[in-house]
């Protein structure tokens, strides 16, 4: 009886077992072919000079010293700029969103449903459609749409160059960038404050905390960090994937005196305009590198300790 | 502060006390909408109230003069905008319902089964989430041009098969599920593909359509594919189109065009989103990291 058990539980682990790998089949080998062996073959040209013309020649790690030490474009203009339109679009904009989920958590259903809907819906439309629009609103001659209310209001007297001046370029980038950065990092985080429970306010409220500020750390942030992670780590991903938006929005790549230039668009610049693949790679390889100490400084904030 | 009765999550209803709330969220909400409201009105305006100066923000006398224009505008290319936009539907469809499947069946496989490759695979997709697309184009082009996929329609499809967060989500919301009713259904004699689609699918729809809408805006709002992999005219996207748009709309009156264009763009992910935002707020409250 006993052996019959064991030889029919073993078929079943062993069905469940090449049930598994066929289940996930289908999506590993799209993940293979996309995600993982791009990203090794990037750390492999990266070491390489390459412009699809030639076979990849091995330099070892030129590129990056070259990247570190020559490239001024890179460390005077590229990481600045990545670094300030990072802090805004990433540490505030999630900030911001975790501020506006607290708000929508305290207001009646239907309001909620309808305010966050429309916070949530220029996330919708991400890319292309918008950036056709932004350049009408911020376009340079008067009939530009926030010009000419401007000027009516006699706030400027002059049309703004807003995509083209480099001192405005960064700006506009940011706001707009926020702008559409309510996407579902928000939804969980607007999630995770609805599902608190509500006995934990009331009781901390007896034992005496008097203040909502006390609240949001002592009780709020801490009855939803698997949100606030996957909200950090989303505002991560959309931080370093709106690298673009200077080039969509001013239409130039480097964009103007390279005001609104990102890595994102350095790559673009180096890989599909210069076709200096390898280097390209290895820039790509330093910006995958600061997307992973981020993510794991944000598990390190977020994550549970075990 | 004896009468401090601490924060109301999800009020029942009304009350002045949440008047500070909305002296935020509306003025919020407000700047959040009208630059949509501002394409809304753009793309109905006439040809005189484009031009107007200074611009009015609401549209006098509606037309639909754009969408037509638009509509039956031949391209420089020689290929009809409805071409285009043809295409996107195609893909658009076929990568959603694609996606829902392979992210289920290896969510299932995930949350659910033993097999060896189990922690591998999940430790990597956890990773990926973060995966930056823009940092691997050079790679990705190779990869895509040795498989024989650049010009191939099927470039719309697969690299769009695999989402990270997706998985994450779907797994989160089938571990769920009770071990209990799999082990049922297993001892009734059902094999893993009967419960797949028996037991699993039927519980997880909230996961599925949020899948969905993610899957919807990625494949419906992507222009890179088209621009890099897509040399054929007739097999490019209406986001591509949009994109082309954007160097010819300076002139003012090609923007009540690309304001037309935009809501085509914008109006489908706001309905979706609009039928889906239930099953989307109940798969978010599981999608905690841990």
């Amino acid at each position: 009886m006993t052996e019959v058990k064991q030889k029919r539980s073993l078929t079943n682990k062993s069905k469940e077992e090449i049930a598994g790998h066929i289940f996930i089949l289908p999506y590993a080998l799209a993940f293979l072919a996309f995600i993982t062996i791009p990203v090794i073959m990037g750390m492999f040209l990266s070491l390489t000079y390459f412009n699809l013309l030639e076979a990849p020649r091995f330099i070892f790690l030129s590129n990056y010293v070259t990247l570190f030490t020559a490239d001024d474009v890179f460390m005077q203009q590229v990481i600045p700029n990545t670094i300030q339109f990072a802090f805004f679009v990433g540490p505030i904009g999630y900030m911001l969103g975790f501020f506006l989920a607290w708000l929508l958590a305290q207001v009646p259903h239907r309001a909620r449903t309808i305010l966050a809907l429309v916070i949530y819906s220029p996330s919708m439309t991400a890319g292309v459609a918008m950036s056709v629009m932004w350049r009408i609103i911020f376009s340079g001659d008067e009939a530009g749409y926030l010009n000419a209310v401007l000027i009516q209001m006699s706030v400027i007297q002059e049309p703004i160059q807003w995509l083209t001046n480099p001192d405005y370029l960064m700006p506009v980038m940011i706001i707009v960038t926020l702008w559409s950065s309510m996407g579902i990092g928000f939804l969980a985080m607007l999630a995770g404050v609805l599902n608190i429970n509500q006995e934990l306010y009331e009781a901390a409220a007896i034992d005496g905390m008097s203040n909502k500020l006390q609240e949001i750390f002592y009780i709020t942030i801490p009855s939803m960090k698997p949100q606030m992670l996957f909200g950090a780590v989303m505002s991560l991903v959309a931080t370093f994937n709106a690298g673009s938006i200077g080039v969509q929005l001013s239409g130039q790549n480097p964009t103007p005196q390279n005001a609104g230039q990102l890595i994102v668009t350095h790559i673009d610049d180096y890989g599909f305009i210069r076709f200096d693949m390898g280097y390209a790679a290895a820039i790509s390889v330093v910006l995958l590198i600061m997307v992973l100490i981020f993510n794991y400084a944000a598990h390190k904030l977020f994550g549970e300790r075990d | 502060m004896a009468n401090y009765q601490g924060t109301k999550i999800n009020p029942k209803n009304y009350h002045k006390s949440q008047i500070k709330f909305f002296l935020i969220l509306v003025p919020m909400a407000i700047f959040m909408a009208l630059p949509i409201l501002y394409i809304f009105s753009t793309a109905f305006k006439p040809i005189n109230e484009l031009f107007a100066w200074p611009p009015q923000f609401i549209v006098h006398e509606p037309t639909m003069k754009n969408f037509i224009n638009l509509f039956n505008q031949p391209s420089t290319t020689g290929v009809p905008m409805t071409r285009y936009l043809f295409n996107s539907i195609v893909v658009a469809i076929i990568v959603v319902f694609a996606s829902i499947f392979v992210s289920s069946l290896a969510g299932y496989a995930l949350s659910k089964l033993k097999f060896k490759l189990k922690k591998t695979l999940l430790t990597l997709n956890n990773v990926a989430i973060i995966f930056v697309g823009a940092s691997v184009v050079i790679p990705r082009y190779l990869i895509i041009e040795n498989l024989g996929l650049v010009d191939n329609f099927l470039v719309h499809i697969l690299p769009g098969l695999a989402i990270p967060v997706g998985l994450f989500l779907i797994k989160q919301f089938i571990d769920q599920i009770p071990n209990e009713l799999i082990e049922a259904a297993k001892i009734d004699g059902a094999s893993e593909i009967d419960i797949y689609f028996n037991i699993i699918l039927p519980l997880i729809k909230p996961a599925l359509a949020t899948i969905a809408i993610v899957s919807f805006q990625g494949v419906w709002n992507n222009t890179e594919i088209s621009t890099i992999y897509i040399h054929n005219e007739s097999l490019k996207t209406f986001a591509f189109y949009m994109s082309t748009l954007t160097t010819q709309a300076n002139a003012v009156a090609g923007q009540g065009m690309a304001a037309a264009g935009s809501l085509v763009m914008f109006i489908p992910n706001l309905v979706i989103f609009i039928f889906l935002q239930k099953n989307v707020m109940d798969t978010m409250a599981h999608s905690g990291m841990k």
